[in-house]
């Protein structure tokens, strides 16, 4: 099945990593974007790259439209997504991938920080999910797009909380395609790997990192074949395969 | 790219220092509390190396946005971190490219503004800084506190000047404003041709330099007698539109990887030699003309991407010096005898012909004949470095701090009478001395107290 190319995408997210690079990848093949975020400044800058970038690719116009929107606010979810399908002209697609990020170490020095990432990466993101697909559904349908992580995957040592988050994620991201897929909603969890992006910036480095350029091409891909979940780099899909049936006894050995 | 091993720091020589890489898409919140930026770490020595009392160092690459382009105009303002990788990726094919480009392009607009590079086109466009209209900055703010502001060549003019070859000692560039060059044809024109020695090979560098805006020549360092200084000579221009193919050339999206760091130094004499002989003998008439793409042209290296890796542990260095035109051939040549003297196999040895001088308080060319030659690194590097330094000294000749690591602070003084202005212009828009490197604390004796545990 062939789905026609995106075209409106609201995007929270945009300014940083990943996001940033889809956000360019998706504009350089003429997609309009709406960057949804919570500093106006930061997302100036960004709508001033993405039109750039868009125009060296020949798509010519107006820089990407701004709307504030905290996901750590989710009274301000509805309004400001209503605002980017205004800006917009319509929405066919919305892209998350806003979050917290941190270690298991960076967790045991601070409980409230893992008070937070788990507020953040779970809850306000379902909650911003949810405001989204009320929208697209109340348009006839569209496409969901959400970060996970392969941190999701398995309970890990050194990602237990952020995993917790993201698997919880999964999860509702899942029971959302099963739920709407007949009424028109394409739901893609989208879960990296580890990529070079200033979330990671420090953190030792395994096997298999990527580059949030490759990442944002395979989520493309994805979005156009219309897909459920995707792993990104794609090597990641086979690690986490092997990962997911090892037996505990092995898992507590690792450090993985 | 990958990053750099997070507990060392190092530049293209891969001689490491103590200090830690943070890697940031914000600069303006990320510059609190270090002392120094990097891009993507070009610089040979220890330029972008943190000074070991302030441990950290920002890594720019990832702030890559472009604020603002005006195709009508060509004025181009982008985050300190975009690369010159990427840039010639985005606008090179739409008629734009930088004025002045180094011998690399994995290199950040911050990088090059900081050690005002120069390139092939030295004698004709002078240096990046000529081409830089206003730079962004996070500067000192009394003891601790910091400001953002902009200068420029008219706005907070000895500031600019203090940051452009500054190496990133007067405060942190944010954003770059600079002017591309809108180009005829995205093809390059070259004129290869090949010198019997160097007398031949000196007077051709003047006289292609009269008319072709970019000018290389490589030479065979280990020659001497009556073919020492033999080499070759590229110059090249952007092609008219009239005689180019309408497509542009592909750029390659990524280089041949250097397999693996080599357990020994690959760089003897005689492999050097052999190296040197085919490169020589790869061209058999002694004149070819024709098209090739910038990337060849201005960037043949980093077709191998991590070619270091083959100087294996020890790593690299370079001596790039510019002997001033009064000095005149002999002191090229009495400076290639000195290389000879040394022994140390060249990979590496080229000769460009500078032109002005530019604005930069720092910047290191000035019209002559600059030398540049990779050296692998030994026990007896310093020693060779100061021999070096000697012979550039002897003919009033100065360094480039972009490649230097061995160089002793005396020695650079003596190279450098410019060097007090610099610093009491830094004085004035950093008294505290914020910012500071590895580099400064060796050669301008910026203060740099023992590590404590746990600084960052």
């Amino acid at each position: 099945m062939t789905t026609p190319k995106p075209q409106l995408i609201a995007i929270l997210g945009a300014t940083k990593g990943m996001g940033r690079a889809l956000a360019r990848a998706a504009a350089g093949r003429g997609a309009k974007l709406c960057l949804l975020g919570r500093d106006g400044d930061e997302l100036a800058r960004s709508a001033a790259d993405l039109q750039v970038r868009a125009a060296a690719a020949g798509h010519a116009g107006p820089p990407p439209s701004t709307i504030l929107c905290d996901l750590e606010d989710p009274l301000s979810h509805a309004p400001a997504l209503l605002a980017a399908e205004a800006a917009l002209g319509g929405l066919d697609v919305v892209v998350v991938t806003a979050g917290a990020f941190a270690t298991a170490a960076a967790f045991d020095a601070d409980l409230g920080l893992a008070g937070h990432v788990l507020h953040l990466d779970f809850t306000c993101t379902i909650l911003f999910c949810e405001a989204a697909r009320l929208r697209l559904l109340e348009r006839g349908g569209g496409q969901l797009v959400v970060f996970g992580s392969v941190a999701g995957d398995r309970g890990r040592k050194p990602v237990g909380i952020y995993g917790a988050a993201k698997a919880g994620l999964h999860h509702y991201l899942e029971s959302l395609d099963h739920r709407f897929a007949a009424a028109g909603l394409r739901v893609l969890t989208v879960k990296p790997g580890f990529v070079r992006t200033g979330m990671t910036a420090g953190l030792p480095e395994p096997p298999f990192a990527g580059e949030p350029d490759a990442v944002a091409a395979r989520v493309l891909r994805a979005m156009d074949r219309g897909a459920s979940v995707v792993y990104a780099p794609p090597i990641w899909a086979l690690v986490m395969l092997v990962i997911r049936w090892l037996p505990r006894a092995v898992m507590r050995r690792v450090g993985f | 790219m990958p990053r750099p091993r997070s507990d060392s720091v190092s530049g293209w020589g891969r001689v490491a220092d103590p200090g830690r890489v943070v890697w940031a898409e914000r600069l303006e919140a990320a510059t609190d509390g270090v002392a120094l930026l990097r891009g993507l770490g070009r610089s040979y020595g220890d330029s972008a190396s943190p000074p070991s009392d302030r441990p950290v160092v920002l890594a720019t690459p990832l702030a890559d946005r472009i604020l603002a382009f005006d195709p009508a105009s060509g004025l181009l303002t982008a985050e300190a971190g975009l690369s010159l990788y990427a840039l010639n990726r985005l606008l090179h094919p739409r008629g734009y490219f930088v004025p002045v480009t180094p011998g690399t392009q994995f290199v950040t607009l911050g990088g090059m503004v900081a050690a005002d590079v120069h390139g092939k086109m030295h004698h004709s466009a002078g240096t990046i800084g000529r081409h830089v209209r206003a730079l962004r900055m996070r500067i000192a703010d009394g003891e601790t506190g910091l400001q953002t502001l902009t200068c420029s060549p008219t706005v907070h003019a000895d500031l600019f000047w203090a940051t452009v070859g500054g190496m990133g000692l007067t405060g942190a560039i944010l954003d770059v404003t600079l002017q591309l060059e809108r180009i005829p044809s995205p093809w390059i024109e070259q004129e290869v041709t090949k010198h019997g020695n160097l007398d031949e090979l000196l007077s051709a560098l003047q006289t292609a330099s009269a008319t072709w805006p970019s000018t290389v020549a490589w030479i065979d360092c280990l020659r001497t007698g009556a073919a020492m200084g033999r080499g070759v000579l590229f110059a090249g221009r952007w092609a008219p539109a009239d005689i180019a193919p309408a497509h542009s050339p592909r750029w390659a999206r990524r280089g041949v990887a250097f397999p693996l760091e080599s357990p020994i130094d690959l760089l003897t004499p005689w492999t050097v030699r052999i190296f040197n002989e085919a490169v020589y003998r790869k061209q058999l008439r002694a004149r070819v003309r024709g098209l090739t793409s910038p990337e060849q042209y201005f960037y043949p290296l980093d077709i191998v991407k991590d070619w270091n890796l083959a100087y294996g542990r020890r790593g690299l260095t370079q001596h790039q010096a510019v002997l001033p035109r009064e000095a005149g051939s002999a002191a090229v040549r009495a400076f290639l005898q000195e290389l000879t003297r040394t022994e140390a196999a060249s990979f590496l040895c080229v000769l460009k012909d500078c032109g002005d001088e530019g604005g930069g308080l720092l910047s290191f060319p000035r019209p002559g004949t600059s030398i540049a030659i990779d050296l692998p690194v030994r026990r007896d590097t310093p020693a060779v470095i100061a021999r070096l330094n000697a012979a550039a000294h002897a003919f009033g000749g100065r360094i480039y701090l972009a490649k230097d690591r061995f160089t002793t602070a005396a020695d650079f003084a003596a190279m450098e009478p410019r060097l007090p202005a610099f610093l009491e212009a830094r004085r004035r828009w950093d008294p505290h001395l914020r910012f500071r490197s590895a580099q400064s604390v060796r050669l301008f004796g910026d203060p740099c107290e023992a590590a404590r545990p746990g600084a960052r």
